[in-house]
Formats: C-alpha cells, structure tokens, sequence
C-alpha cells in the first residue's frame, strides 16, 4: 500500500445500548483517504460519520474490521496511538468547544509540541502554523484568548494547532458549519492550499453537498453506518446513482436531478437496522416499483459496494443496471 | 394586499458597550399569500427584525419606525391588542425548537395551550384540533402523547410549526426555522411551509444565512448586512445574478452542484462581519469589499433601484453599473 | 498591541500575570468579598501578631494576675476567666489554633479530596465506582457523632483534632471534583487533546486541574470555616487538646465553670463572636471567589 495512505477495512464500531440492544453506529465500512487528496464523507446525522472519523483517529475501538495507515494496521497501545496521531490530526466542528478557554493562542498551538516533546524552536513553530493558517502576523496573536477572537480565527487556530505537528493528513469533523457563511470559503480555501502546496490529505466530515462540490475530490455517501455510493465528486454528485444520492442531491436549489425527490420519514435508529438492503422502507425506486425485477433481492440481501473502482455503489438495482 | 410592511425601522440596545445600532433602518413589505426572504449572518439584525414584529425585544432596545400589520402599527398599539395579535395576528417559529419547547409537557398539550389561553374551545375540542394540526404537519396524532425528548428534530420543528398554525394567524415569521436540520428533513419542512403558504393565503417572512435556500423558496429576498438592507429583488436573481458584494459572497458560499465555476473554488469573503458597536465610516461592506471605490470610505450608499423596479441596491458600483464580482 | 514577548518562558509569566490581573480585577468587583477579605487579613495579622501582643505567661494557670471573673475594666478590657487570666489574652492566642486546626484540616481534606475526585472522575470504571461509593458512605455519616467516637478511641491531641476533621469532611470536595471533572472531560477540547496524542497525565495537568482548581479553592474557603466550627464544637464538648487554648475550649471552661449563671457575658462573647467573625469572613471570601471562577454565576462572556 502506498507510503501515508489511511485505509479502513470492513470497519465496525457497535455500542450496547440499554435493555441489551445494540446500536451498529458504523457497520462495515471501506474507505481510503490518500496524502494530496481531499474525500468528502457525507450524511445526514446520526448516519455514523463522526463515529467512523473517531474510529480512524483510533479514539473510538472498532468491534470490527480494521483502519490501517501506510499499509500497518492500527495498533491500540498508547505508544503506538501517540506516534500515529502526529501523522494523522483532527480538526474538530465547534471551534470554541475545541479550544481550551483558559489557554491563550499559543499555548493551544504549542500543545501538539509538547505532548510530542518537540522543544526546538517552539515558538518559530507556532508562528509558522498560525500563518500558515492565515493568522498574521502570527505574533499579534500568540497571547490572545479564544474568546477574544472571532469563530473564523477560532478554527484557524484549531487548524494551525494540527497543523504544527506537520500531519499527513486531516480528518475534519463539519469545520465549517458552526461559522458565518461568508467566512466558510476562506477556512475550505485553506484545506485547499494545504492540498495542493504540501501534498496534505483530508478527509471533510459533512452534511453539505455544495462543501464537496467546492473543495473535495473524491466523496463517500453514507447511510445507516455503511458507505452506499462512492467515486469522483463530478460523478457522483452530478449523475449519482445510488437512489439514497440521488434524493439527496435532488433537494439542492439548482439540482443537476431536475425533479426534487423528497424522502418520507427519517434515518432509522442504529440499533434497528432493517433487514436486506438497509435503505428499503425508505427507497423511492422499490417504493414506484422501479426496482420490481430486484424486489426480493432488495428484501433478502444486503448490498455491498460493487462497480469499477473508481464509481462504486451499493445497490441492487444498480448492479442489474449495470451488469444489463 | 400588503401584510406587513416595516417604515424605516430602527433598534437599537443599550448595553455595557453603549449604543449599539442592531436595525439601522429597514424598509420592507410581505403580501399576504408570498414569501419574503431575509438573508444574513450572525449578528446582521435578522433576529430582531423578527422579535420587533411580535415586541418581543427586551425592554433595553430602543425601537423606532413603523411596523404596520393590516395596516395597524404595532409599535404603538396597546397591550390588550398585542395579545390579541401575538394569538391570531402573526407568529414565530424559532430555530433550535428543543429549546423552545417545555421538556416536562406532551407535545400535544402544548400545541393545544394557545387554543385553551385564547379560551375558544373546552379541553376536549383543543386536544383535537391539537392532534389535526399535528397531522398537517405531517406527523402521527398518536404523536400527541409523546415528550419532546422523544422526537427528532425534525419532529420537533414540525410540532414548533403546528404550535405557530395553533390559532390561524395570517403571518408567519421562520427565524432560521430549518438551520438545525439535515438536507432532507430540510426539504420536508420546507416543503410543509410553502404548501401552508400556497394552500391558506398566510404571509411568510422567512429568514434564513442560507440564501440557496431562501432563492429555491421565496419570491422576493433582502439581504441584510450589519442592520441594512442592502439588496432586494426576485430571489432568485438575487442569489444567481447579485447586485451587491456581499449577496455575491453570500449566495458563492452556497455553490450550485454542476457549475463548474465553484468547483475547487470555494466562495467567500476575507475578515469578518462587522462588530455593530463598531461599524466603519461610510459603507459599513467596505472593509471586506473587493470592488470599493474611494467613495464608499466617505458616504453610506442608499437602497436605490437598480436594473428596473424590482431590483435595488446599495451599492455605489452597482448603482454604477459596474460589476460586483472580481 | 504592544511589544510581544516570544521566549515561551516569558510568554508564559505573560499569561499567568494576565489571568491573575483578570481573576483580581473581578474579585475586587465582589463588594462583599473584599469586606471578608479585609476581616480576614486583620484576624490573621492578629493571630501571628498574637505572641508579640500579648506575652505567653498570661495564658499560665498560676501566673494569672486578676480576680475570679471579673467584669471588663482597664487592666482586664474583656474581663478574666475563672482563675484571673485576662479573656482578651485568651481570645488573641485561641485564634491561632483555630486557625491553624482550621486551614489544616481542609488542606488534608481538599487534597484527600481533589485526588480521590479527580481519580475517580477520569478514570472511571469499579475505581470510580467504589471511590463514589466509599465517599457517599463519608459524606452520609453524622459526622459530630463519628469525630467524637475517633476522637474518644485516638485521644485528645491537636493531631488527631485535625486527622478527625479532616476525615469527616474530605466526601465533599470528592464530589465537587468528580463532578467538575466529568464537565471538563466531556469538553471537546479534551477530545482535541486526545487526537493529538495526550496521554491521562497531560490531559489531568494541562486541563483537567486547571479547570478544577479555582472551584476547589472556592469550596475550601467554604470548608476552613466548617472545620473551625468543628473544632470548636469538640472542643466545647471537652473533646480538644487540654494543654492548647482555642475558642472552644474557652467556651467550654465557660460552662464548665458556669459563667452563663454567673451572667459573665465578656467571658461568654469574645470566644463566640471571634468565631462567627471568623466564619462570616470565610464565607464572604468563598462566596466571591466562587463567582470568580464559576462563570455560570457570573454570567457567561466578557
């Protein structure tokens, strides 16, 4: 597997719930997030997204499957999770939570560094990060508290704080969508710039379609814990295949699907995963009898992501059509 | 008909940090049977806008102007008629309707609880219309007897919105009523508000920072910037063709999928929105405007029409002619 | 802004002078406060003052130069106790050992407390469990009635005093800890402290304490005056160290010697008043510190 590449494999994670029943947050997921490409992972909430992105930072253990990195598998001693985790940083929603209210700008960014033990030129370090997270001159900013700045510089600060630890990667957990609008696009340009200067990779947590089409290049539609469409964000998002995507796209203003396909009801609970193909009670092709010649398969059978590499979709009607 | 129509209103609170202007003049109007849209981020009036409708503001705020309903100025009726309003005459659906809703009653009492204050039918008669409204809305009767804790979100919008439909009133303001929500719940909800529009001939003033949005589902938009308006027009001219900076900004911070200009280019804006307490000299968009000429340090553009009656801006360059994008 | 220091050393003092600065400045808002602030200054400049006020010799049994209980007057201004020693001598030298039993006490116990609190929260699993359960049993147990059974069982001493209280009033700030650290841990910076690679003790030193401290120095303000108190209810039960003079033992050679039939009230007052000053200045500057460094009572924000 190539150098730096984050990979997870049939990755499970379950939670016992009270009265003994069980919650499959994330139930069977294959994903791979590669240095110098942004993936978007996207669902609605509660579909298990932030639980896979805990489970590849290693603080959630999985029940099941694997996450490797650079072709080793995760290993969960404490040793073996600091090392990975100066490889790969988190940038987390809500930059206010994210920050320690009783520690200044650089305390929070020289934290990496010091539970690293990185000591040479820690505060060259630091103003390094901050401006390359576009907080300059990074100096005027060093004593500053989080309550002094705006949401903006908040998460740049959260940015440059994973930033100093000079990562392969970025998991972002919805980093926009706790701030202004306007102020969205300068924190994706700089996931961008990240990208496409240093080579750094980035797996974008979201619930916004329109985030994927601006920054990412691959995207991964999840439902109910498991990945049901994934390829090249032109593909999926402007010809999607999987009946899921396409409902999900349809309800964007200006939509490439021309008629709005407004689901009924909502995500099921995770501990009452339905049976067969998982997105059934809710499916508008086997709802309209579109997908009546896979009808007992869609009722019987799971499906699993399937179709050329670069485009896959979990769906039986899919298949057909593309086997057809 | 005209519903409701805001003349130059003005808020301003009193605070610690002195006088802060929140609503620095605002000229609107909402037919009934049509959807307004305002558009704006954290801290550009829209919130109080929509409290000052209701006077619902806390009494430190200052509130100037006319807010006319049916041709009755709220600002200076008297309380008895107020309430009579706040029943009937218009009501408001929050965001974050976990909070707003009383954790230790059903739901299905608290839709009725309007319908029993406002004394027109016995207990039995309001848990009933408390049960169809829910059904309008979209969820099960039996929904009635549930806690809030035990919904969704999306539930719990839709019981917000069966409480605003409680007593029949002829505007609804959503304040950010679908931000909370995930892309398909969104849809439903909205989905449910402009059917109410369609179906009863009810006025809505839909706010919104998402101006997709607000385009996909209103007629007419404004987009407010630090207490002003500073676009009106069909909404969705205004989100696809801006006569402003910063509806431009706004509306690219919303990329349509497909358009290959926003793709690998994500819209937005350097700096952040203004501090009220301590807005610019001149035009208040001016700090984080790409296109600003030497006048708008000086002078406050007005709202003037541009590109015919139905558009207007405040924006020198584009009273100009020029364009507003880089 | 001005000149930016960039060692980190010097960064560092920067902050902690700015957070001092900022803590004061709210302190001193707290009107209240700053009166139990002064109380309790002028009390302990009397304590450690006490030995150069007033010579040790008058606090001696066969020295004592006055009569059997007599009223104030100008060489006695509070009165003499039962063998002629002056009250105002006794009251100046029992506040030392108040205080001392006092702020001992708590020290033992905030600290029992904080680690046992801050354990139990972080670590969780049967350790927290049976922590939780063991300081529930602590804080359940009428504890005037467990400190007379220690006391009785260990004997009278000033270590014991101490020991005594210092047990029966630890389960509280192990609560208040416990708490507080469940708060912190939940936070999502903890979580980014996590994915940078934080180990428990990084997590406990950088975060977690910092965030717990202020609020157990809060409630240790709260607790000093409980353990004087304490003391002074064993002692006034004749439960304290006969060779040491505190506030209780004056009340209790009091009664003992029936100065409230003998309506001997300067004998009866400055002992009482010394303590409920005492307790009054605590709280004062407890309740203060407590909206200091618990935002949800000072209102969150600037």
């Amino acid at each position: 597997m190539a150098e730096g590449v984050l990979s997870a494999r049939g990755l499970r994670v379950e939670f016992g719930l009270p009265g003994g029943r069980v919650a499959r947050a994330v139930d069977g997921v294959d994903l791979d997030v590669a240095p110098g490409e942004i993936v978007a992972l996207a669902g609605e909430s509660g579909c298990g997204k932030t639980t896979l992105a805990r489970a590849l930072l290693g603080l959630e253990r999985p029940t099941g499957g694997s996450v490797s990195f650079g072709g080793e598998p995760l290993r969960f001693s404490s040793r073996a999770l600091k090392a990975y985790r100066r490889r790969v940083q988190l940038v987390l929603q809500d930059p206010t939570g994210a920050l320690n209210p009783r520690h200044t700008v650089y305390d929070a960014v020289a934290e990496g560094l010091r539970i690293h033990g990185i000591a040479d030129d820690e505060p060259g370090r630091v103003a390094e990060a901050l401006s390359r997270a576009g907080l300059r001159p990074p100096e005027q900013f060093f004593l500053a508290y989080p309550h002094e700045l705006s949401g903006g510089q908040r998460q740049r600060v959260v940015i440059a704080g994973a930033l100093v630890l000079e990562p392969d990667l970025l998991v972002a957990d919805e980093p926009v969508a706790s701030l202004d609008a306007s102020v969205r696009g300068e924190i994706l340009s700089l996931l961008l710039r990240f990208k496409e200067d240093a080579g750094l990779g980035a797996l974008v947590i979201t619930h916004d379609l329109g985030l994927a089409w601006s920054i990412a290049d691959r995207i991964a539609i999840m439902y109910l814990g498991r990945v049901v469409e994934q390829g090249p964000v032109e593909e999926v998002l402007t010809a999607p295949r999987h009946p899921y995507t396409r409902a999900l796209v349809s309800v964007l203003p200006d939509s490439p699907v021309a008629e709005p396909i407004v689901l009924a009801g909502e995500l099921p609970d995770a501990s009452r995963i339905p049976g067969g193909c998982r997105f059934r009670p809710r499916c508008p092709a086997y709802a309209s009898g579109e997908a009546a010649a896979v009808r007992e398969r869609c009722e019987g059978e799971d499906p699993v992501l399937a179709g050329p590499e670069s485009l896959r979709v979990a769906c039986h009607l899919v298949h057909a059509r593309m086997v057809a | 008909m005209t519903l409701l129509e805001f003349e130059d209103l003005r808020v301003t609170y009193t605070g610690s940090r002195g006088r802060i202007p929140a609503v620095r003049g605002v000229d609107l109007a909402v037919d009934a049977g049509e959807i307004l849209g305002i558009a704006g981020e954290s801290g550009c009036g829209k919130s109080t806008l929509a409290m000052a409708v209701l006077r619902l503001l806390p009494r430190s705020a200052e509130v100037t102007g006319r807010i006319l309903l049916d041709g009755e100025d709220l600002l200076t009726m008297g309380w008895g008629r107020l309430r009579a309003v706040r029943w009937t005459g218009a009501s408001i659906v929050f965001q974050g309707a976990m909070h707003s809703l009383n954790a230790v009653h059903r739901v299905g009492r608290q839709v009725a609880e309007p319908i029993l204050v406002h004394g027109e039918a016995s207990p039995a008669k309001a848990a009933a219309r408390a049960e169809e409204l829910l059904e309008r809305v979209g969820l099960p009767p039996s929904r009635a007897r549930s806690y809030p804790h035990e919904l969704s979100g999306g539930q719990r919008q839709r019981v917000m919105i069966a409480m605003a439909l409680a007593c029949d009133p002829d505007l609804i303001i959503a304040d950010e009523a679908t931000t909370a929500l995930d892309v398909m719940v969104q849809a439903q909800v909205l989905e449910l508000l402009t059917g109410l529009v369609a179906e009863r001939g009810v006025g809505m003033v839909m706010i919104s920072h998402d101006l997709s949005v607000l385009s996909a589902v209103c007629g007419t938009a404004a987009v407010m910037y630090a207490g002003r308006i500073v676009e009106r027009g069909p909404a969705h001219e205004v989100f696809a063709q801006a006569r402003h900076p910063y509806s431009a900004a706004l509306g690219a911070a919303f990329p349509v999928i497909g358009d290959p200009a926003s793709r690998g280019r994500p819209g937005g804006l350097a700096g952040d929105p203004p501090d009220p307490a301590r807005l610019p000299e001149g035009c208040s968009f001016r700090p984080r405007c790409a296109v600003a000429v030497e006048r708008c340090g000086s002078e406050s553009p007005e709202l003037v029409a541009v590109q015919g009656a139905e558009r207007s801006s405040a924006c020198f360059v584009a009273q100009e002619g020029g364009p507003v994008v880089l | 802004m001005t000149a930016v220091p960039t060692s980190p050393r010097a960064l560092r003092r920067a902050r902690t002078r700015q957070s001092l600065a900022r803590s004061w400045a709210a302190y001193r808002s707290q009107r209240a406060g700053m009166v139990g602030l002064v109380l309790l200054s002028a009390i302990v400049v009397l304590a450690v003052a006490a030995p150069l006020l007033v010579d040790q010799s008058q606090l001696s049994v066969t020295q004592a130069t006055g009569g059997r209980m007599e009223p104030p007057s100008a060489e006695f201004p509070l009165g003499t106790d039962e063998v002629g020693r002056s009250i105002l001598a006794l009251t100046l030298w029992g506040s030392r050992l108040s205080l001392i039993i006092g702020l001992t006490a708590t020290l033992a116990a905030i600290l029992v407390g904080t680690a046992v609190g801050v354990t139990a929260g972080h670590v969780g699993g049967w350790y927290g469990w049976v922590a939780l359960r063991v300081s529930d049993w602590f804080m359940v147990l009428p504890s005037l009635v467990v400190a007379i059974a220690l006391l009785a069982v260990l004997g009278r001493s000033m270590g014991t005093t101490i020991l005594v209280i210092a047990l029966v009033s630890w389960s509280g700030t192990t609560r208040l800890v416990r708490a507080q650290t469940l708060t912190v841990q939940a936070r999502p910076y903890l979580e980014r402290a996590r994915a940078l690679g934080a180990g428990h003790w990084h997590q406990m030193t950088r975060h977690v304490l910092p965030n717990v401290l202020p609020l157990v120095l809060a409630s240790a303000t709260l607790l000093v005056p409980s353990a004087i108190l304490m003391e002074s209810s064993l002692a006034w039960l004749g439960l304290g160290d006969p060779n040491v003079v505190s506030w209780g033992s004056i009340l209790n050679r009091a009664s003992d010697n029936g100065a409230v039939s003998a309506h001997a009230w300067w004998y009866l007052l400055p002992p009482g008043l010394a303590i409920l000053l005492v307790v009054l200045a605590f709280m004062m500057c407890g309740r203060a510190l407590e909206a200091v460094f618990n935002p949800r009572l000072r209102g969150e924000g600037a």
